[in-house]
């Protein structure tokens, strides 16, 4: 780790580009923390929820009188008792005009329509009770044909998930720039065409999802704990389906471990419990069994990606065509639709072409919804490029470093705006490039493959490469807008400047182990030219950070951040009019230097920020026509996406008599521009390779014919230990964004992105001698074999 | 119901539970001691990691009735007069936590390794979280957190410190 | 997550828990280190009335010596028996392959009986109990019993033992002299073995002069790869053993699940016990 402080515009560099130890981790390594099933609260009921067993099927009957009768059971209720006065969950994401937008019932009322789907719950004085009544619910079901091949689903008469919609097709959405594939394809003399599949997966953040509600019946008020990840958008959501004002709805996510996108929902839990918490007049609370969020919590990817690329003999691109199969799941929860068209701008990846083609279309499965996962379409399109590069490589028998290098957008042709229609403002794929191979040892690992397959070696060496950028820092507005989501893409941050000179920040992004306490605090403290642990950051509460738009998509430091930043340069602003009066000298005349204010030429004349800051508050002495204050709020909308890149390189080795595959050296070197705090980048990093790692090699929601999820408990879904990932080498190139004062880009999808096709294509490599072209992901020992024993036979 | 008299973290409570009460549920639900956190409902997540009579257990995987007349460390228990143990320090200064979820059962694991194997290896290492998981950090600042603390046991490094007036100063070494 | 009621004894000796589980008929548990039991009972996959706590039962804790035989109590931790130096010294197998059990805080509570009664064919240990022709020694009404582990795993998750029976100790036949190695095949290190093979060798003059081949989760019930045994007896190189481990999987009737398939398990068996005789015999 490096130690680089970054002077200049971001203050006085004291602390950005430091590894400051996280302000986080006192309460979490002593187990001091506030993770929302701690909550107790006087008269505290627990819910629980009888789910569906079955994927698709009409509710007959629903008896909850039974579970009446078990000792310390309150109230139980069905989706029809419960049906009224809610409406259904959000979507804010309405891809198309003519989408398929289905009814979304917090509970089944009629049909069920994925297995998990709620259908009764029941209120108990403990979580015992609770989980015994539920066994005595007595629920009839007439079963419907399960819907689960995203092919088959659009085929003429299939069964249909919602009938009343009359198709299974959610919407498909189109992009074309450029010239027509078609002729692209005419002229082209190679083209390759492949169909990858992107596995479901369970995105198993460690904290279960829960949720306490407590109610002040007298003034209708409620506050709801909720392990969310995005506080404020749940409030307008919960107000919208529970028909409760927004402005008598508190939304606290207190500390929330881990979500991944998995908590960036309205869950119907939440409704429930707001419901029932409502109906009852009693705090209730609701919290889920790992196996339960296997069914209930929402699944990430889930696509088949057919692409097809065209080119030349020479390796240079000249086109791309992509159509996507999306499997929404049951129902399109908030952002469902979203998800693969965030991915469509970023399937021509850091190359140049001459047109591309994509075409998305969405389809209801009778399986859990899906949405968001780290990345959210980008290392979905990732794969996909990453991959056929590849495979157009081997087919012109170019080295694969050297056909991305052809393709590439070098780094004096930036700021470059891509087929897709994205303008991206800097980057440097050369360099970091150059710096993977360099600690890779990239020529010597390609002697050592060439070496023992000559030596006929059942254990091959094989090298992936993946080059990467991703649309972060969501996002402009009006980029929003015409993509038809249905909220903005700014974030706010305040400055309070208290009267003894500390500091508190109020930020709208709410972190979730991400350290945000610890950076928004470097920041403000540059700017302010205040101590470090003078700063406090206030977040994930309504009533103290008003205002937010949440924490996802790599979104946070590139937009949450520079709100920080610029709210505290008002704060500086503000202060250094009360400084020019005290020291009776013009503003031009001041500096501004670690926190204190000077008069040029006589350094004794001097006001720090924080004596400023009391002075505002007493008042007693302050300019005519100044308020009494210096704090100061800043929202910012970004004026671009940033874009972070990166170059990643895996050498695995495969045991071809039994597939076993693991990983013996991954390099990567990310650009995330200008970096805060060195120390957290590279943990971001760290994680984000485990999780691309685990979908490459381990990880799949495995479903049988009748769409039971058979991966249903973490012994079945392997999200793997640190006994099966290997020693990662990171490093960084340094190209600032130019969308941010602060240059930063955005760090949290990074190492997800570029992990996956690096590990599948360093299978593919090790195997490709022996014939084999792809391996369906996760790729299991299994699938590996059978792939050589396929190419063999 | 059943009598049990359990020490936990060197305060000894005596409570009637049902026998079904997991150890995790009475710790939690019962006592309070929250800094216990359940993950999953496999035993594969090893978030609820307590040491039980010196040695770790799963506490979703004991029963309350069986920790009866048992020792229980919790992390709560672990550092003592506000001052970090060298394991909990070096997880703070190595970056060893992200969400901070897996952090309790880490510690326990970590701790139990060092107790049999004063000296491990970053294989060791590995091998001995094998039945803890983490979503955040691909485990390698943990291990770089085990193995520094290994390097503070035997005096080669510092004793660790409380947090408190240590944070001017706090930065991770490179 | 949460096990639903039952009824709850402590015995304090063997007869008082044949006794209670005499009593209480099918309706009974026998839970030792709960590393197995509760997993069951936390998924609701069980609903004992009454659950028997074996675990402070005197005298069935720990491991001692009987001429050429190993006897091992059945609340034997896992632990226990990986460190245990008479383990270690006389069926270095058992004690390599229990490392391999779970995790660190598993095996400090899981039993070496336990694991046993439980009789799941995808755990480690009865295989290796097979391979290594241990014998179990059961108590119940009429006194006490021994069962070779040939004739203790009848089915999937069932055991030759009685409902009023309680598994008191495992004798282990002392293995010295012989190699030994156990080859897990596993996705990640805390799932399930898709295969595992307990190879145990005995070399005369360069060869292989007897093999016994123990394998985990090739069906219902541990199994020994019979076929292959004969095969590898008088086998003189690296080419005889792999040529015997073809026929590893000769009779067994692997299942499919979400980690593979039957023919991918037969094809494992062969290519592991291939290396695990080879390692054993110190071919490899």
């Amino acid at each position: 780790m490096t130690d680089q402080a970054v002077a200049g515009e971001t203050g006085t560099g004291r602390e950005v580009g430091r590894s400051r130890l996280r302000k986080e981790d006192a309460r979490l390594i002593t187990g001091q923390t506030t993770w929302t099933d701690n909550i107790q609260v006087a008269g505290m009921l627990h819910l629980a929820v009888l789910r569906s067993p079955m994927a698709h099927a009409r509710i007959t009957r629903v008896d909850v009188a039974p579970a009446l009768e078990r000792p310390g059971v309150l109230a139980a209720f069905s989706g029809a008792d419960l049906a009224e006065g809610l409406g259904s969950l959000p979507c804010a994401w309405p891809v198309t005009e003519d989408i398929v937008l289905p009814d979304h019932p917090p509970i089944a009322v009629e049909e069920v329509r994925y297995a998990g789907d709620p259908v009764a719950v029941v209120v108990a004085r403990d979580r015992y009770a609770a989980a015994d009544a539920l066994e005595a619910i007595e629920v009839d079901y007439d079963p419907l044909p399960p819907v689960l091949d995203l092919e088959d689903a659009l085929a003429e008469g299939a069964p249909l998930v919602h009938s009343d919609k009359g198709t299974n097709r959610c919407y498909t959405w189109p992009l074309a720039t450029g010239e027509s594939f078609a002729a692209v394809r005419e002229r082209a003399e190679v083209t390759i065409k492949r169909r990858y599949h992107q596995q479901r997966l369970i995105p198993s953040a460690m904290e279960p999802r829960a949720v306490v509600v407590t109610p002040l019946a007298a003034s209708g008020e409620y506050t709801m704990y909720s392990a969310t990840q995005i506080p404020h958008i749940l409030r307008i959501m919960l107000a919208t389906v529970t028909g409760i004002p927004e402005h008598k709805l508190r939304v606290i996510a207190p500390d929330v471990g881990g979500g991944f996108g998995s908590k960036l929902q309205v869950y119907g839990e939440e409704v429930l419990a707001l419901a029932v918490a409502r109906r009852l007049g009693r705090p209730v609370k609701w919290t889920e069994s790992r196996s339960e969020g296997h069914l209930a919590t929402h699944h990430g990817r889930g696509m088949i990606q057919d692409i097809e690329v065209a080119a030349t003999r020479e390796g240079r691109l000249l086109g791309l065509k992509v159509d996507l199969l999306a499997d929404m799941g049951a129902y399109l929860m908030l952002v469902t639709p979203g998800i693969p068209i965030l991915g469509a701008f970023m399937y021509p990846a850091i190359y140049k072409m001459d047109s591309y083609e994509f075409t998305c279309t969405g389809v209801f499965t009778t399986r859990t919804p899906t949405d968001a996962y780290r990345g959210a379409g980008r290392p979905e399109a990732t794969f996909a490029i990453e991959r056929i590069m590849d495979e157009l490589a081997a087919e012109l028998g170019l080295d694969p470093v050297e056909l991305r290098r052809r393709n590439w957008i070098r780094h004096e042709e930036f700021p470059y705006t891509t087929i897709a229609g994205l303008t991206y403002d800097s980057g440097d794929y050369e360099a970091a490039t150059a710096k993977a191979l360099a600690l890779f040892g990239y020529d010597g690992l390609r002697a050592e493959q060439r070496e023992r397959a000559e030596r006929g070696d059942p254990v091959r060496l094989g090298i992936g490469v993946s080059t990467f950028t991703e649309m972060c820092g969501l996002a402009p507005s009006r980029v929003l807008r015409d993509l038809r989501y249905g909220a903005g893409g700014w974030e706010a941050a305040s400055i309070r400047m208290l009267p003894t000179g500390k500091v508190e920040v109020v930020t709208g992004t709410s972190p979730h182990g991400q350290g945000h306490e610890t950076c928004w605090s470097q920041i403000a403290a540059d700017v302010l030219g205040v101590p470090f642990e003078d700063v406090e950051v206030l977040h994930g509460d309504t009533r103290s950070s008003p205002q937010g738009m949440d924490t996802y998509g790599s979104r946070s430091l590139a937009v949450g951040g520079e709100a920080v930043h610029r709210a505290a340069t008002t704060v500086v602003d503000k202060a250094r009019k009360v400084a020019a009066h005290l020291l009776e000298a013009s503003e031009q005349d001041l500096e501004f230097r670690e926190g204190v204010f000077s008069v040029k030429g006589s350094p004794e004349a001097r006001r720090s920020i924080q004596e400023i800051a009391f002075e505002a508050f007493t008042n007693h002495d302050l300019p005519d026509g100044v308020e009494p204050s210096i704090n100061a709020e800043h929202v910012v909308d970004p004026e671009n996406f940033s874009f972070p890149h990166g170059t990643h390189l895996c050498a695995v080795e495969v045991d071809t008599e039994t597939g076993r595959t693991w990983i013996r050296s991954y390099v990567c070197v990310d650009d995330v521009g200008h970096v805060v705090n060195p120390m957290i980048v590279e943990g971001q990093v760290h994680g984000g390779l485990a999780q691309g790692i685990a979908q490459a090699l381990y990880e799949e929601a495995v479903y049988d014919d009748e769409g039971n999820l058979v991966s249903g408990s973490m012994a079945d879904y392997l999200v793997p230990s640190a006994a099966d990932l290997p020693e990662f080498v990171t490093d960084r190139t340094e190209t600032p964004a130019s969308s941010n004062a602060l240059g930063v880009k955005g760090v949290g999808e990074a190492g997800t992105i570029a992990s996956t096709p690096a590990v599948v294509n360093a299978v593919v490599d090790a195997l490709r001698p022996l014939g084999v072209t792809d391996v369906r992901m996760p790729c299991t020992p299994e699938r590996v074999w059978r792939a050589v024993r396929e190419a063999t036979a | 119901m059943t009598h049990i008299k359990v020490n936990v973290d060197g305060t000894i409570y005596e409570d009637d539970v049902e026998p079904r009460l997991l150890l995790v549920h009475y710790l939690r639900d019962r006592l309070g001691l929250t800094g216990t956190p359940i993950g999953c409902d496999t035993s594969n997540c090893g978030a609820c990691t307590v040491d039980l009579d010196g040695a770790t257990a799963k506490s979703c995987s004991v029963l309350a009735v069986q920790a009866d007349g048992c020792a229980v460390t919790t992390v709560q228990g672990l550092a003592k007069d506000g001052e970090w143990t060298p394991l909990q320090r070096a997880f703070h200064e190595q970056h060893g936590l992200q969400c901070g979820y897996c952090t309790p059962g880490m510690i326990m694991a970590a701790r139990d390794l060092l107790r049999e194997n004063p000296h491990p290896t970053a294989e060791e290492v590995r091998g001995a979280l094998e039945g803890n998981l983490c979503r955040c950090t691909g485990y390698q600042n943990i291990v770089r957190a085990v193995l520094a603390a290994a390097g503070q046991q035997d005096g080669s490094g510092t004793q660790a410190q409380a947090p408190s007036g240590q944070q001017v100063t706090e930065e991770a070494t490179a | 997550m949460i096990p639903p009621a039952f009824e709850y004894a402590r015995p304090e000796s063997v007869e008082e828990a044949v006794r209670l589980l005499g009593e209480a008929g099918d309706e009974a548990k026998v839970l030792a280190g709960g590393q197995s039991l509760l997993a069951l009972l936390r998924l609701r996959l069980a609903f004992p009335e009454l659950v028997v706590d074996v675990g402070r039962i005197p005298g069935l804790r720990g491991v001692r010596e009987e001429g050429g035989t190993l006897v091992i109590g059945a609340l034997t931790t896992h632990h226990e028996v990986i460190h245990d130096p008479l383990v270690r010294r006389h069926a270095g197998l058992l004690a390599q392959a229990t490392a391999t059990v779970a995790d660190p805080a598993v095996r400090h509570r899981g039993t070496l009986g336990g694991s046993l009664a439980h009789a799941d064919p995808a755990g480690d240990l009865p295989a290796i109990v097979l391979a290594l022709d241990g014998e179990l020694v059961a108590v119940g009404p009429g006194g006490r019993r021994t069962v070779p582990a040939r004739e203790f795993f009848v089915g999937y998750l069932q055991s030759a033992l009685a409902p009023e029976e309680l598994l008191v100790e495992v004798r282990l036949p002392k293995a010295d002299g012989w190699g030994f190695h156990y080859e897990k095949f596993h996705r990640v290190a805390q799932s399930w073995a898709i295969v595992g093979v307990a190879a145990l060798v005995r070399r005369e003059n360069g060869h292989i002069a007897e093999a016994r081949v123990g394998l985990t989760n090739m069906g219902a019930t541990p199994l020994r790869a019979a076929a292959a045994e004969a095969a590898l007896a008088g086998a003189d190189g690296p080419q005889a053993v792999a040529r015997a481990a073809r026929s590893a999987a000769e009779g067994a009737q692997p299942g499919r699940d979400a980690s593979a398939s039957p023919d991918y398990r037969a094809h494992l068996a062969e290519v592991l016990t291939e290396r695990a005789v080879l390692t054993a015999a110190g071919m490899g």
